[in-house]
């Protein structure tokens, strides 16, 4: 049986993995997958733990955190597109009309 | 009975609503009918009064109305009837009603003729009013009115110029000059009304005279105040009664209409004084002082006036100063406190004036009608101009100058008749009305003067017989110039009678100044007794045999002078007056003692200065450049400049603006954060999550 914290561990690591992809990558997809690996992460301590403690909330909350991703992916993808449409690109650091 | 009284003003206050509202459906003579009805009733009620004062000598006060109720003033809507009061409203509803009917023929064809009657029974109405009014109040509204009246039918014919009576005025010229001569007499009542409020505390004339009666008794020391009352009373007199100083509006009154003149100008407005006086008797023989320069100033008057009527060539204008020569003889009268005396010739005069006015208007009346027939040509140099400052040189015919006429008396007969009654009555010759009257007044005076031992009855006495012979002579002259001779122009040559309505009026107006002396006959002293039941203070003189043989030798004088001058060698067509001969005198005589000349130098000409003074350069120059523009608008422009560039833009802009700048500077560095990198803005949200992190577990 592989210890929980080895599972935290790695959930640990591919946070910060989608941390620094958030922060580093440009384009807007990348950024986006970034996201979902630290969702994911997050899933992945929330079924650890749940195993640890032999509870269910863990993993129902899993459920309604995937649900959740794909609805902000189907919006986030939508937006994607428009911003593609109108400004021929998907570079995040071209998308600066809010600067002050 | 007496309660009847209300309808003697309201009679004519319905003809004239009724001829003001369908009086052009009425035309002419309808209009002149329904007021001539209106005043005939009037005449009815007043005597039906005199009958019901037969049984009850002592009259009695109806009540009407409450009119003025505050605190302790209560002036009531009252009517008072008593002997003096039902006198003054047989004479002018009588010969109110008389002209009534004279003028139906007398303005037949005019534009305006049923205006004229509304205004003649507005005039019927006011005057009722001023004579049965049983307090100061109601007198002096009645005094208003009348003042109104007259004003309102001296203007009758507002578009015309006056028919000689001066040059270059209009006749709105003379009404305005009524109106305003009176105002100022009016004044002096108005005051004379206040300080006898402030006296007594009411209006009422028996609460008025019971009080004052009772002052001397209790309380000599205020009766110099009664004095100044009954000066200030006097001052209103010599307006309304046209007496120096304030007779110059009368002659120009002549104006309008001859009936107007008639029945206001000579038979009841004027009047107005001495009534007044009369009714105000005990405050008057409170005061001895004032009886004195009311005496003085009416024989004064009469003096002057009958000098100046001798000069006058307009037909009309002679019987003005011969009316203020008679008024002078009536407050000269009332000043010696006979009281009778002067009502007696207020009644005789109302007939005998009236008589000799509507002859007048007869005449002119026939030489108008006349005119047509003349050439303009002829008529033009049928009188001297150039001669006379007054001549009337702009006007091609004036049928009022005595020197268009002549020979009139085959014309003209009945006009002639009564016309001489009526000058024979002024000039008081027995048994005429104006002799009892006359010499009655003149009695007094001469009992006063050299009975009583007063100086100024003697003066009076002296002054009136003067003004006697005057009035004898300028009458005598007036009635050969105008009936005696050959006729002047085309116009006297053809003129004709005038119509039977207008006649009929002078025929009574004639038998009544014949016998109208029958009133107070000597002996008999029918008024006297009479009057007396109003007042203990209305007495009359005995009968003096060596008055009545001057007085009448001094009337026989002046005609027989007139007819030396003028009967027995009759101007001729173009020949100058033979008075003329006597020069600068009859000049003085003809220009009226330059009387208008002075006033207009001491009163209208500063007066006009100071109006132009205090328009040009006090409202104008002051007020309007310096005061207005000047302090007002240049300090308003400097105000106006410090709150808005000193504290407007100044204090509270600079506020706002350096707020607004200190914000846009703040703004401008903390823009710099606002980099647009969506990394940024996540490397926030990453140090922030980490920070919270941080914080929640070193705080554990």
């Amino acid at each position: 049986m592989v210890p929980t914290t080895y599972y935290i561990a790695l959930s640990a690591i591919l946070f910060t993995m989608g941390v620094a992809g958030v922060l580093i990558r440009r384009n807007a997809i990348i950024i986006f997958m970034s996201v979902e690996l630290m969702l994911n992460s997050a899933n992945l301590a929330f079924v650890a733990f749940a195993r640890q403690f032999a509870s269910l909330d863990g993993q129902i909350f899993v459920f309604f955190v995937m649900t959740v991703a794909a609805a902000e992916v189907a919006v986030g993808l939508a937006l994607i597109v428009a911003i593609f449409r109108t400004k021929k690109s998907i570079n995040v650091d071209e998308i600066n009309t809010l600067r002050g | 009975m007496f309660n009847l009284i209300p309808l003697i003003v309201l009679f004519p206050v319905v003809g004239l609503l009724i001829n003001a509202f369908f009086g052009r459906q009425f035309r002419d003579p309808g209009a002149g009918i329904v007021a001539s009805i209106a005043a005939g009733s009037s005449f009815v009620i007043a005597v039906l009064e005199f009958v019901a004062l037969l049984g009850q000598p002592r009259g009695a006060t109806v009540k009407l109305a409450d009119w003025i109720v505050i605190g302790n003033l209560s002036v009531p809507w009252a009517f008072k009837i008593d002997t003096l009061s039902v006198t003054m409203m047989l004479v002018v509803t009588g010969v109110g009603t008389l002209i009534h009917i004279y003028a139906i023929g007398y303005m037949k064809g005019d534009e305006r003729f049923p205006r004229f009657f509304v205004y003649l029974n507005l005039f019927l109405a006011s005057m009722l009013v001023l004579v049965t009014g049983d307090n100061y109040l109601m007198l002096f509204v009645g005094w208003e009115l009348v003042g109104l009246c007259s004003y309102l039918l001296i203007g009758f014919w507002f578009d015309r110029e006056s028919g000689g009576l001066g040059v270059g005025t209009g006749n709105a010229v003379a009404a305005k000059k009524a109106f305003v001569v009176n105002r100022v007499g009016d004044f002096g009542f108005l005051l004379g009304m206040f300080l006898i409020f402030w006296t007594f505390g009411t209006f009422q004339f028996d609460s008025v005279f019971g009080m004052a009666e009772h002052l001397r008794e209790a309380m000599p020391e205020m009766l110099p105040i009664i004095t100044a009352i009954t000066l200030l009373l006097l001052v209103g007199a010599t307006g309304k009664s046209a007496q120096i100083p304030l007779y110059v509006w009368l002659p120009d009154a002549m104006a309008g209409p001859t009936p107007v003149s008639a029945l206001i100008h000579a038979a009841t407005m004027v009047t107005a004084g001495v009534y007044m006086i009369t009714r105000s008797a005990p405050l008057y023989n409170l005061a001895p002082a004032s009886q004195v320069v009311v005496a003085l100033i009416g024989a004064s008057t009469a003096l002057l006036a009958g000098t100046i009527a001798v000069g006058q060539f307009d037909i009309k204008r002679v019987l003005a100063y011969s009316t203020i020569s008679q008024l002078g003889f009536m407050i000269a009268a009332v000043g010696l406190g006979a009281y009778v005396a002067g009502m007696f010739h207020l009644v005789t005069h109302a007939f005998f004036k009236a008589l000799l006015f509507l002859a007048s208007g007869s005449v002119i009346h026939g030489l108008e009608h006349g005119h047509p027939h003349a050439s303009h040509q002829s008529s033009v140099g049928s009188h001297q101009a150039g001669h006379q400052p007054s001549a009337i040189g702009h006007q091609p015919f004036d049928p009022q100058d005595m020197r268009n006429m002549g020979g009139l008396r085959g014309k003209m007969k009945v006009t002639f008749w009564v016309y001489t009654i009526g000058a024979l009555t002024l000039a008081g010759i027995l048994p005429l009305a104006g002799f009892w009257s006359k010499d009655e007044i003149l009695a007094d005076a001469w009992r006063a003067g050299l009975g009583g031992g007063q100086w100024h009855g003697l003066v009076v006495y002296l002054l009136l017989a003067i003004a006697a012979f005057f009035t004898a002579f300028y009458m005598g002259r007036q009635i050969f110039m105008v009936f005696f001779g050959e006729g002047r122009t085309d116009a006297a040559k053809h003129a004709s009678e005038s119509a039977v309505v207008m006649l009929v009026p002078l025929v009574i107006l004639a038998g009544l100044s014949v016998l109208g002396g029958a009133l107070n006959l000597p002996g008999l002293n029918s008024m006297t007794n009479w009057l007396k039941h109003t007042s203990e203070l209305y007495e009359s003189g005995d009968f003096n045999i060596v008055v009545a043989v001057i007085s009448t030798v001094v009337a026989l004088a002046g005609i027989a002078l007139s007819a030396a001058v003028y009967y027995r060698k009759p101007m001729a067509a173009g020949e100058p007056d033979p008075l003329q001969k006597m020069g600068a005198l009859f000049v003085a005589l003809n220009c009226k003692w330059w009387v208008d000349e002075l006033y207009g130098l001491l009163f209208i000409r500063p007066y006009i200065w100071l109006s132009r003074f205090l328009a040009d350069v006090i409202d104008w120059r002051f007020w309007h450049d310096w005061f207005h523009d000047r302090v007002l608008a240049a300090g308003f422009n400097g105000g106006a400049m410090l709150t808005a560039e000193g504290i407007d833009l100044g204090f509270i802009d600079r506020l706002a603006n350096g707020l607004a700048e200190l914000a846009k500077g703040i703004a401008a560095r903390f823009r710099r954060i606002e980099t647009g990198y969506v990394r940024n803005y996540a490397l926030g949200v990453f140090i922030g999550a980490v920070a919270v992190l941080a914080a929640f577990l070193l705080s554990r």
